[in-house]
């Protein structure tokens, strides 16, 4: 269990102040020209010994990530994106961040930016979260009037800019490529890759998207150390992690723990529990809404890391944890994610402007029964059409819950097309 | 929101004061690079005109970021926050995805359209008020939620939706965020973390 000496995000709850002189009594921007004077190299080692792992979902090491920006330019600049377009369903931990915890953030910014040699950092934040970026503006004035990022940012003779750029209300907008296209001030559609951002991003130009929680904890890590971080954990699935818990529980809430706790003691420590006790729990989606739904028993023991839940056929994801108890109609809970993806696919490829709509469509049959048996294969078929064929992961996003359904609650399905015959049969 | 633009003649320039604020925004792009500002400045503009954007409001701005119109108009049709016909002076968003629909939404989405008398994606007769169904808001902890003017309205329940509406009616200051005892994201009955003073 972690303890509190351990915790990053000691303003999570905003019962802090979240300004400037504030978050420097809780430890930020602390020896930041120190770190910085440190280099690099340093820092990205640094990194990667903590094991960090992208706190977006993909879960791609970011010290590794960070290695792969250009040393010595050839003459286009380098910038760091800061993926703040937080819309996977269940998730909203770096809405959290920006707003009670932003000087983090900034301070992450400074310092990614710099390991990567980046000229600024764009932060896109989803329109949406309007008072959140007001905050997120105001305290990056005060940095900046602290002399702690822009010109000679923290007296280290490196220049930096951050900015603030607010999305417009598209869930495809946390795709990095399509996010990319957005911040060109393009319709928000993934973009082909290779050419990967690192060598082709944003106009033109090296760049590198990380998700906010992914550059918030940079600081922390570099000032305690990547063994620290490390010592967190699980080898591969190290450090801490803020978990959003949804749903049917006692008390919803966002909490920071150690990776690889156990989604049990995780949602009766801090979320008071399933509504009417563990044995009233059907299922949890354990990482938003894109990843495969897990029956009660493989909750009873799995652990909240990336490899514990890729083992049980699902995933960390953005560690969203959706509790539905046995008062739920797990095919409708289903269906409402389909109709999201159908809804927020941005059209561009086949597979998935036609496949979400269609998969969406027979789940709303199925939630009523209204179907033949053999149209449960055929949903799974399609939906391994979908599944790795487009150009961005949304069409696997749409593919994985319903997968996860007919896998763990084919019974469900069926029992509801027979009694739908035999209602018909009646009538 | 909607694929055709509403058709009106009035004309759309930005105000003094906002045409200095698009400056700011454009300026924070790498030179060349200013039709990146196109969001912020549709999002403004449309907040100048009334919670919509016309096609002059569109074409202004494509005129002051130099590119053409049909670009624009791609932006302002492919994002949801932008209205490409009226809407009420206010704007009532109600997030009906699987975690607010796990915690009743389909109860508030019932007392707003029966306090209101309109169904989604419609407006009171009085032109006062729009309803608009929104997918994941991105407060899921803190569900079921609304957004009325971007700000967000948690842990609803029928009876603080119906009220919600009511003071909205009335004119009175609502107050944004968890709509019951509870601390923003916390748990209810205060954190389960973070109490170890010597250590936050």
């Amino acid at each position: 269990m972690l303890k509190d000496k351990d915790r990053i995000f000691t303003n999570l709850y905003g019962i802090h102040d979240w300004r400037l002189k504030a978050a420097q009594k809780r430890g930020d921007w602390d020896g930041t020209k120190d770190i910085l004077a440190k280099g690099q190299d340093w820092i990205i080692s640094e990194m990667k010994e903590s094991g960090l792992r992208g706190r977006g979902g993909a879960g791609f090491p970011t010290g590794l990530k960070w290695s792969f920006m250009p040393k010595e330019s050839d003459g286009r600049p380098s910038y760091l994106v800061v993926n703040a377009d937080e819309g996977e369903p269940g998730t909203c931990k770096d809405r959290d961040m920006m707003r009670h915890d932003p000087h983090k953030l900034v301070e992450g910014c400074l310092i990614a930016g710099f390991a990567m040699r980046a000229v600024a950092a764009y932060i896109y934040i989803r329109g949406e979260f309007r008072d959140e970026a007001d905050v997120l503006e105001a305290a990056i004035e005060e940095a900046y009037a602290a002399g702690l990022i822009g010109r000679n940012a923290c007296k280290s003779g490196y220049d930096f800019d951050v900015y603030v750029h607010r999305g417009a209300g598209a869930y495809i907008c946390g795709e990095e490529t399509a996010l990319i296209e957005s911040l060109e001030g393009k319709k928000g559609q993934p973009r082909l890759k290779p050419p990967f951002p690192a060598n082709v991003g944003v106009w033109g130009c090296p760049t590198t998207v990380n998700n906010v929680e992914s550059i918030a904890v940079a600081p922390t890590i570099l000032r305690r150390s990547g063994a620290w971080f490390a010592g967190l954990g699980r080898p591969n699935n190290t450090g801490t992690k803020v978990f959003c818990i949804s749903g049917h529980v006692e008390r919803p809430c966002n909490v920071e723990e150690e990776m690889g706790i156990p989604l049990k003691t995780l949602i009766e420590k801090h979320a008071g529990g399933v509504r009417g006790g563990w044995d009233n729990l059907l299922a949890i989606i354990p990482g938003g809404s894109s990843v495969p739904v897990l029956p009660k028993s493989t909750c009873d023991n799995v652990l909240m890391d990336f490899d514990s839940l890729r083992d049980v056929k699902s995933g960390l994801g953005t560690a969203a944890v959706i509790v539905m108890d046995k008062s739920t109609d797990i095919v409708r809970a289903i269906a409402r994610l389909s109709k999201f993806y159908k809804h927020e696919s941005c059209g561009q490829c086949t597979p998935c402007r036609e496949g979400t709509g269609w998969m969406w469509r027979v789940m709303e049959r199925l939630v009523e029964g209204r179907a033949e048996k053999e149209e449960i294969d055929m949903l799974l078929d399609v939906s391994y059409q979908v599944e790795g064929h487009t150009i961005c992961a949304l069409g696997d996003a749409a593919a994985w819950p319903i997968q996860g359904l007919i896998r763990h609650f084919r019974d469900e399905i069926e029992a509801r097309i027979d009694r739908h015959h035999d209602r018909q049969a009646a009538e | 929101m909607s694929m055709a633009v509403k058709k009106t003649s009035e004309p759309f320039e930005f105000t003094k004061k906002n045409r200095e604020w698009a400056n700011g925004q454009i300026k924070k792009y790498p030179a060349g690079k200013q039709a990146s500002a196109v969001m912020p400045l549709l999002t403004r503009a449309q907040e100048q005109n009334g919670g919509w954007l016309s096609v002059p409001a569109i074409e202004h701005i494509a005129e002051l970021l130099e590119m053409p119109y049909i670009r624009a108009y791609e932006v302002a049709s492919f994002y949801t926050m932008y209205n490409l016909s009226s809407v009420g002076t206010h704007v009532i968003e109600i997030c009906t995805t699987t975690p607010c629909w796990l915690r009743g939404s389909d109860d508030i989405v019932a007392a707003a359209k029966d306090e209101l008398g309109i169904g989604f994606g419609e407006t009171t007769a009085d032109g006062e008020i729009t309803l608009l169904e929104v997918e994941c808001a991105g407060a899921c902890v803190n569900a079921p939620v609304c957004a009325i003017h971007h700000s967000y309205f948690e842990d609803l329940t029928p009876d603080a939706m119906r009220q919600l509406i009511r003071d909205l009616k009335a004119g009175k200051d609502l107050k944004p965020g968890p709509q019951i005892d509870r601390h923003t994201s916390a748990p209810v009955g205060g954190p389960t973390t973070l109490q170890d003073e010597g250590a936050v």
